[in-house]
C-alpha cells in the first residue's frame, strides 16, 4: 500500500526515539529535501520501504527482525532535527 | 505488561472449522489476493521489455515480448505463502518454465541474482529454478497478468517465500557465489523455505 | 499542557470506548477515554492496536477527530474488505478496550500561530483530520479565514454534515459531490479540478497555507494542482489515506 511518512509517525517514534515527520530529509541521489511526512511509503510488505517524493529512489528501509527494528538510511545524504517546527 | 484482548476481535481469514488443508507453519490462509510491493508500479511496454540471462555483466541470451511469448508455456495451480503470514492455496498461474530459458544457455553458475524493473532483486540457488518448480508467470487466474501483481511477466517459486518470486522480473544474473537481494539484504533469510520458517536471516 | 507536541518514544496504552455514534451508514465516530492523554494538535494521528485472543494483532492509524480539550475521538470508515475496520464499526461497544498510542505527527498539523488563510481540501474520510482543525479554530475563538473545499461521492456520504452545514464561526464549507447528486442540489458536482479550484482556493498573493488529505491520488492531484496555481510547495501539506 502506497501512502506518506505520516502513516508511520508512531513506527519513526520507535525507530528514533523523537517525531521525526517533519525533519527535513535530502535525497543522496537527487538532493531533494522535504520533510518526512512528504515522503513516499510502502507498507504491509516484508519491511516498510520509505522513497524520495522527486525521484523514488530508495530513502529508509525499515524491517522488524525477531522484535528489533532494523534500519538502513543509506539513501538519505541528510536527516535534519534542527530544521523541524 | 500483556495486551488487553479487545473483546470479539479476531483475524480477517479464520479457517473454517475442519479445514485440512497443510500450510506452513505461522501462516493463516487468505481468500483476497494483497497487493504488497517496495515502490511505485513499473510499466514499461512491451515492445521495450526483455528478460535477459545474464553472466559477469555480459547478457549470455535475451527474449523479446515476442520471443518470450513464442515458448512453451504450463499452466499450473500452486498455494503461495507470503513472509507476512499469509498464504493463498488453489492460485491459477500460466508461464514459462525457468528450465526451459536456463536450458538455452550454457552455464556453471550455483547461484541467481533475479532483478526487476524498479530495482528489485532476489536470490537463489539454480538448482530451486532448474528443477521444474518455477516459472516466468504472464497469465494469473486466466487472465494476463495485471501490472500490481507483477506483470508483464514475474517470478513464480511457490516451494520459497512469495518475495522470492519477484514481480516484474526482467532477467536472471548467474553467479558463482549467494548474493543477497533487496529483502536478503534487510535481514530477510537467504534461502526462504516456509516450511522451515525460514523468515529471517539465521532461523 | 494543551497542544503541545510530546517528542519523545511512546508507549502503548489502553484505553476504553465511551461511546460509538454513526455518522454514515458506514462510518462511525467512537469516543475513547485514554487515561493521561497528553493534548493534541489538530491533524495528529494515534494507532489503534487490537489483540485477538489468540495473540493476533493487528495496528492501524487513526487521525484524532476532536480538538484539543475535547474527548479523544477518531472516526473510522468502514471498509468491506478490511480486518480493523468492520470490527471498530460494526463490533467495538462502550465499556471494551483497545491499546492506542500518540498523538503522533507533527507536520500535518495547525494551531492558530500557524495563521492562514486556511484552505482545507478533503477527499471522503480525509476530512477527519480537518475536521479537527475546524474545530481548533473554532474552540479557540480564532478569526484566521478558512474556505473547505470536501469531496464526497453523494450527500449520504459526508461526514459531520450536521456541523459542517452550518459552520457558525466565518468558515466557509463548499462540498463536492463526484458520484450523485440529489434533485435541486445547487453545490459543485465531480471532481477537484482546475475550473473548481479557480472558484473556491485563495489566490495565492493571500499567501494561504493549505492542508489536503485523503486517497493517494486525490492528494497527489489536488496538490499538484494548488502548486500550479502557484501555491508554494511548502504551504501545501498533504497527508494520504489508506485502507482496511
Amino acid at each position: 500500500m502506497e501512502l506518506d511518512g505520516n502513516a508511520i509517525g508512531g513506527l519513526l517514534r520507535d525507530v528514533f526515539g523523537t517525531e521525526m515527520t517533519d525533519v527535513q530529509a535530502t535525497c543522496a541521489t537527487c538532493g531533494a529535501t522535504g520533510p518526512v511526512a512528504e515522503t513516499v511509503v510502502y507498507l504491509r510488505g516484508p519491511g516498510t520501504v520509505v522513497r524520495c517524493k522527486n525521484c523514488t529512489s530508495l530513502l529508509m528501509v525499515i524491517t522488524q527482525v525477531h522484535g528489533l527494528n532494523c534500519v538502513d538510511l543509506e539513501g538519505l545524504a541528510a536527516l535534519d532535527v534542527n530544521q523541524s517546527q | 505488561m500483556t495486551s488487553p484482548v479487545s473483546r470479539g476481535f479476531h483475524r480477517l481469514n479464520r479457517p473454517a472449522a475442519g479445514d485440512g488443508s497443510k500450510i506452513p507453519p505461522g501462516q493463516h490462509v487468505t481468500r483476497d489476493f494483497p497487493v504488497l510491493s517496495a515502490g511505485p508500479t513499473p510499466h514499461t511496454p512491451l515492445p521495450d521489455w526483455t528478460f535477459s540471462i545474464r553472466r559477469g555483466g555480459k547478457t549470455l541470451r535475451s527474449w523479446t515480448w515476442p520471443e518470450f511469448r513464442a515458448l512453451p508455456a504450463e499452466t499450473v495451480t500452486v498455494d503461495i505463502h507470503c513472509v507476512t503470514r499469509w498464504s493463498k492455496l488453489g492460485t491459477v498461474w500460466r508461464g514459462v518454465p525457468i528450465r526451459t530459458v536456463l536450458d538455452q544457455v550454457e552455464y556453471d553458475a550455483r547461484y541467481v541474482l533475479a532483478f526487476s524493473d524498479g530495482g528489485y532483486t532476489t536470490n537463489l540457488p539454480i538448482k530451486d529454478l532448474a528443477g521444474g518448480q518455477a516459472w516466468l508467470a504472464f497469465d494469473y487466474d486466466g487472465q494476463p497478468l495485471v501490472p500490481e501483481h507483477g506483470g508483464p511477466a514475474r517470478l513464480l517459486v511457490p516451494h520459497l517465500y512469495f518475495w522470492k518470486s519477484a514481480k516484474w522480473v526482467r532477467g536472471l544474473d548467474l553467479l558463482d557465489h549467494d548474493q543477497p537481494g533487496f529483502w536478503e539484504s534487510y535481514g530477510y533469510h537467504n534461502y526462504g523455505d516456509p516450511w522451515r520458517e525460514q523468515r529471517y536471516a539465521g532461523d | 499542557m494543551a497542544g503541545t507536541a510530546v517528542r519523545g518514544r511512546l508507549t502503548w496504552q489502553v484505553a476504553t470506548v465511551a461511546a460509538v455514534a454513526a455518522e454514515t451508514d458506514s462510518v462511525r465516530t467512537i469516543r475513547l477515554e485514554v487515561p493521561g492523554w497528553p493534548g493534541h494538535r489538530a491533524g495528529q494521528h494515534l494507532d489503534v492496536r487490537l489483540t485477538a485472543e489468540d495473540g493476533y494483532s493487528a495496528e492501524r492509524s487513526y487521525s484524532v477527530a476532536a480538538a484539543d480539550g475535547e474527548p479523544v475521538a477518531i472516526t473510522v470508515e468502514r471498509l468491506d474488505d478490511g480486518e480493523v475496520s468492520p470490527y471498530l464499526t460494526e463490533e467495538l461497544r462502550a465499556g471494551d478496550q483497545l491499546e492506542v498510542r500518540g498523538p503522533i505527527g507533527n507536520w500535518f498539523t495547525w494551531a492558530t500561530g500557524d495563521g492562514g488563510p486556511l484552505l482545507l481540501i478533503a477527499g471522503g474520510s480525509g476530512i477527519v483530520p480537518l475536521r479537527a482543525i475546524l474545530r481548533h479554530r473554532l474552540l479557540s475563538g480564532s478569526d484566521v479565514p478558512v474556505r473547505l473545499l470536501y469531496s464526497s461521492r453523494t450527500l449520504a456520504d459526508v461526514i459531520y454534515r450536521g456541523e459542517l452545514d452550518q459552520p457558525a464561526d466565518g468558515a466557509q464549507v463548499s462540498y463536492t459531490l463526484t458520484r450523485s447528486q440529489p434533485p435541486g442540489w445547487t453545490g459543485l458536482s465531480g471532481r477537484v479540478d482546475e475550473a473548481m479550484l479557480a472558484k473556491v482556493a485563495w489566490p495565492a498573493d493571500e499567501h494561504p497555507l493549505a492542508f489536503v488529505c485523503g486517497p493517494t491520488r486525490f492528494v497527489e492531484t489536488v496538490a499538484e494542482l494548488l502548486v500550479g496555481r502557484d501555491y508554494p510547495a511548502n504551504r501545501v501539506k498533504t497527508e494520504r489515506f489508506g485502507g482496511a
